[in-house]
């Protein structure tokens, strides 16, 4: 396992992927540099197929580049296996996605205990109560995710990307089911969490609205990144 | 926090959200079925060893020329078990003038121990069960003995007979006496007297010729305890008589049945795996997007690997422990409804049914549902980025030889027989293989038909055909529902029936033996006058085998009890041209005209008993000198179609000089028993043997057998509904999101219900015509290879099977679905 010791969350250099679809071979994103600082706020934007959530995926370690390398939280992904990239993730990266991916099955607290479940939490219901608490949502803790709204299983989904207090949150699309109004309460909610445990936030938009909360914005256009301002 | 105790909260979350209701009612099924089958097994198979029982009166008798050691009758009653003695020796009886030798039996208190004797008040008198043998001073005779006797009537205190110095009253006809088959050589008419009455006759004294009988019955477990403790302290004059032992024929016809039972478990069994395969692959597409939101918030494969196999296994248990509750409900259920098939209470069932309804739970919920769950750990968690990333393609290899091993255990640990076992794999295998294909096969034909279509049609098709993989399980999911009705009706009907037609109603129920070779032509023109059919007037020499060849035959060199007593004994020697018409040569050859006269024939079963081989040179001792000769065939004989039968065989050269009497076998009508006077009184050296009850016997032991096996079928016939069930669920998460989009697109409720209907009656008419396919090849395999009997093939069955299939699964599969279209599109569209 490589340590990188410099103090960015998430950095990426010369990050390339490449498909092999029926019309050969499609180059998604090219040889892309990205750093992420501690606690600092980055909006990727572009347009649908512009390889954002490729990005996002790639930076997660959900997924392997075909070239270049990626470190998440001071770890270089390249010479962790998949469990070794679950276990890097586990407890430091938090998630929220634009379809919400709760868990229909379980209740909104049960869906935010699980990855303190997941990492071990000795005591893990105060936490996720906590956390319901601070997104307006204590009360509706034992309904399930068909029970709630949209905006509300984005806050439960939210509540559960920042209940195990990680370095660096991943939001991919977060407001893009939700309307405008029902959007902004979520983003504030999102950025006021994000400030209060001091994560770093990674946000995939294509509403430069949201894009300008962010400490940084960054162009995403045909697999290329460049920086907006 | 511990793999456990994420698996417990996970398996308690997905039971309450419903997701495991399918795979749990399958699995409790599975395991309600096997438990109701091994309970209710376990109780008439003990039944059917106890009413075997009946032909020895008992579950065990100790058999001797002299007094059973009363080391004996303590052993058994320190161990639990009812016993009863009885004497036997012949004797003469005096009736005012006349006399007549009779076969006495004295019976002590507490006979019979299994069976009723029955006795009429009079010849006339209506038959009616009788608590235990006569009182003290009173007698019972064989109602042939009657006339012999000059006696018409019982009336009043019963008339007086002298038995030795005694007198004694005959106050009942014994009309049926439980062990009386269990010897067929019994030529005078039985006398049944009170043991207590044997001192005062002074006949028994300690040189008559007494046969002593112990007879024991209780516990299974004690009575083999007993077993063991006699053989190793058996007089070496006595024998130890099993129930098992006393008749091959009924042995062959409780081991038919029991062989029935158990392939009507393992159905079952086959049946239940396809409903739990299909509901855990329903499971596995249900949770792939919370595999993949777990992995993506950091859980490693191998934590939800461990928590898949503890869910499993929790819920296996739990699951396992209900369905063990509901078979044994389900067993009484059967019990109260067969209550009066059985003439005795059936026994209480033993525990291990528990053991086997657990553990054939957890090895089929293993076997069926672990490899698609372990699979399910390899979610890539990029799905929660891109949900075009399904569940990962399941290794068919692998989950097939989980579901085979699996298979394969429980086959062999159920069936107890290898060759039932080996050939009921192989023949899944190959059903499996052969239904697949053919379900890929029509469904490609049906791809074909699908743009060809218009409407309702080309929808109905689409359905079925753009989902290869989920078609191909679906259509043979219920093509397994189908073919295990349809088997329902094959064994239930066809194999059955042949079972009993084994035992014919014209089956010989009467023996004639002592027949002199100057007997032979009058007897045969005898039957032939009166319209009796003989089953062949066969010649019989006596002989010991004393060498198989180089070895002595000695009976204490055998371990096996039977083996003793075969070869201790003398043999029936036959000799004949052509084998007989129900023997079937299995190794060897037969002989022809021109071959050497210096062969035997021997039955399979006595050649493995005693260990003779194809090739061996046997020597008997026949009329005071020695004749050898090279076993040439094996022969099987069918112990239970009642016709004269002979353990060994020669060819006339061999054995035609040796001085035979003659013996033969036929059917006597009920109410020409006139017949056998006539008989006796123009051929009065010629013995007859009546074989009525014995074969009463047998053909009961058949009907009772053949309605257990039909009600333990009813569970085959649950778990295929089930299968068919799980089969139409499969797709209904599928179907929720889809019928939306059409509704929401404009599609009416009508039309859609008519292309459900079409896709649903599609599947059931191919899943019908695989069914009835693959259950007539079973029936016939069955038939042929396992029960050794004849199969014909049944016509009605295509035409119910495959439109019965159309329209149950049709009607089954659109009501099913139905409620998805009543729901409005917008929640489907919400749910996705």
């Amino acid at each position: 396992m490589t340590t990188d010791s410099s103090a960015d969350v998430a950095r990426a250099t010369g990050l390339g992927k490449e498909v092999t679809g029926p019309g050969g071979h499609l180059t998604i994103l090219h040889a892309l540099d990205l750093c992420v600082k501690p606690g600092e706020a980055v909006a990727i934007l572009g347009a649908s197929g512009s390889g954002k959530s490729t990005l996002l995926g790639l930076l997660a370690g959900l997924d392997q580049p075909t070239q270049g390398e990626v470190w998440l939280c001071g770890q270089a992904l390249a010479g962790l296996g998949e469990d070794g990239r679950a276990a890097l993730r586990n407890g430091r990266v938090g998630f929220v996605f634009q379809d919400f991916q709760l868990l229909p099955t379980l209740t909104a607290l049960e869906n935010v205990l699980l990855p303190l479940e997941l990492g071990g939490k000795a005591e893990p219901e105060p936490i996720a109560q906590a956390a319901l608490d601070r997104v307006g949502l204590a009360a509706r803790s034992d309904h399930y995710p068909r029970q709630l709204s949209g905006g509300e299983q984005q806050r439960v989904a939210i509540a559960r990307a920042f209940a195990p207090r990680p370095q660096i949150l991943f939001a991919d699309e977060p407001t893009g089911n939700l309307d405008q109004e029902t959007g902004e309460q979520v983003i504030d909610l999102l950025l006021d969490l994000r400030n209060a445990a001091g994560a770093a936030l990674v946000l995939v938009t294509h509403d430069p609205r949201l894009a300008g909360r962010c400490d940084r914005r960054l162009g995403m256009r045909a697999g290329h990144l460049e920086s907006l301002a | 926090m511990t793999a456990w105790r994420l698996a417990l909260r996970l398996l308690r979350r997905d039971w309450r959200s419903g997701e495991l209701y399918l795979l749990s009612a399958a699995l409790a099924l599975t395991v309600a079925a096997m438990t109701a089958v091994a309970f209710f097994g376990d109780r008439v198979e003990r039944a059917m060893q106890r009413q075997g029982g009946e032909l020895i009166a008992s579950d065990l008798a100790v058999d001797d020329g002299h007094p059973i050691p009363q080391a004996f009758a303590d052993q058994a009653q320190a161990l639990g078990l009812a016993s009863a003695a009885t004497i036997e020796f012949p004797s003469v009886v005096l009736a005012g003038e006349l006399t007549q030798l009779v076969q006495v039996k004295a019976v002590g208190p507490g006979y019979p121990l299994r069976g009723r004797l029955r006795v009429q008040a009079d010849p006339v008198a209506p038959e009616a069960e009788a608590a235990g043998g006569p009182a003290q001073g009173e007698v019972w005779a064989e109602p042939r003995l009657l006339p012999l006797l000059g006696l018409e009537t019982l009336a009043g205190e019963g008339p007086e007979i002298a038995l030795g110095e005694t007198r004694l009253r005959l106050t009942r006809v014994l009309a049926y006496e439980p062990d009386r088959g269990a010897n067929l050589v019994q030529l005078a008419p039985r006398l049944l007297v009170n043991a207590a009455d044997i001192p005062a006759t002074g006949l028994v004294t300690p040189v008559s010729r007494v046969r002593y009988r112990l007879l024991v019955a209780g516990e299974a477990a004690m009575v083999d305890a007993f077993r063991d403790w006699a053989q190793a302290r058996l007089p070496r004059t006595a024998q130890l008589v099993d129930p098992e032992h006393a008749r091959p024929e009924l042995a062959t016809a409780i081991a038919g049945a029991t062989r029935f039972l158990r392939l009507a478990t393992l159905v079952t069994l086959l049946v239940a795996g396809a409903a739990i395969a299909l509901a855990s692959r329903r499971l596995v597409e249900r949770q792939t997007d919370a595999v993949a939101v777990m992995r993506c918030l950091g859980a490693p494969r191998h934590l939800l690997t461990q928590v898949f196999i503890l869910r499993l296994f929790a819920l296996g248990l739990a699951v396992g422990l209900v369905g063990v509750l509901l078979g044994y409900g389900a067993q009484q259920g059967l019990v109260a409804l067969l209550g009066d098939l059985f003439a005795q209470d059936l026994p209480p069932p033993s525990a291990s049914p528990i053991a086997v309804g657990l553990i054939t739970g957890l090895v089929t919920l293993f076997g069926f549902a672990l490899p698609p769950l372990i699979q399910l750990a390899r979610v890539t968690p990029l799905r929660v980025l891109r949900r075009d990333l399904g569940t990962p393609g399941a290794s068919v290899l692998g989950a097939t030889l989980a579901a085979g091993a699996a298979l394969a255990l429980l086959i062999w640990w159920q069936a107890g027989d290898a060759q039932l076992a080996a050939r009921l794999l192989a023949g899944l295998a190959g059903t499996l293989l052969g239904l697949v294909g053919a379900v890929i096969l029509l469904i490609r034909l049906a791809a074909w038909f699908q743009p060809r279509t218009r409407g309702v049609w080309r929808l109905g098709l689409a359905a079925l055909t753009r989902r290869p993989a989920g078609a191909v399980l679906q259509v043979a999911g219920f093509g397994v529902g189908v073919l295990a009705l349809l088997l329902l009706a094959v064994v239930r009907v066809d194999l059955l029936r042949a079972w009993q037609e084994g035992l014919p109603p014209d089956a010989p129920n009467r023996f004639l033996i002592n027949i002199q070779p100057q007997d032979v032509d009058p007897l045969r023109a005898f039957l032939a006058t009166h319209g009796l059919a003989d089953s062949g007037v066969l010649p019989m020499v006596r002989g010991r085998l004393i060498r198989i060849g180089d070895r002595s035959v000695d009976p204490d060199a055998y371990p096996d009890p039977r083996a003793q007593r075969l070869s201790a004994r003398e043999f029936n020697l036959s000799h004949a041209e052509r084998p007989q018409a129900d023997n079937q040569v299995v190794a060897g050859r037969w002989w022809g005209p021109e071959d050497a006269p210096d062969q035997f024939s021997v039955e399979e079963g006595l050649a493995e008993t005693l260990g003779i081989r194809l090739g061996d040179r046997l020597t008997f001792w026949v009329s005071g000198h020695e004749v050898s000769a090279t076993v040439t065939n094996l022969r099987h004989v069918k112990w239970d179609s009642f016709n004269v039968n002979f353990f060994v065989v020669s060819p006339p050269g061999l054995l035609g000089a040796e001085a035979a009497s003659y013996v033969t076998s036929f059917h006597l009508p009920p109410g020409r028993e006139s017949v056998m006077a006539e008989l006796q009184r123009k051929l009065p050296s010629v013995t007859p043997l009546d074989v009525d009850a014995i074969l009463g016997q047998v053909r009961r032991v058949m009907e009772r057998g053949a309605r257990a096996v039909e009600y333990v079928f009813l569970f085959t016939l649950a778990a295929g509904l089930l299968v068919m069930l799980a089969g139409i669920q499969a797709t209904l998460a599928q179907r929720r999101g889809e019928h939306a989009v059409l509704r929401a697109l404009g599609a009416s409720r009508g039309s859609l219900l008519a292309a459900l209907a079409v896709e649903f009656t599609v599947a059931g008419l191919l899943a019908g015509l695989l069914g009835s396919a693959f259950a007539e090849l079973t029936g016939w395999l069955l038939a042929g290879q396992v029960f050794d009997l004849e199969f014909a093939f049944n016509p009605t069955l295509w035409a119910l099977g495959v439109l019965g299939s159309g329209a149950l699964i049709g009607l089954a599969g659109t009501l099913a679905t139905y409620p998805l279209l009543v729901r409005p599109p917008l929640e489907g569209l919400r749910r996705g």
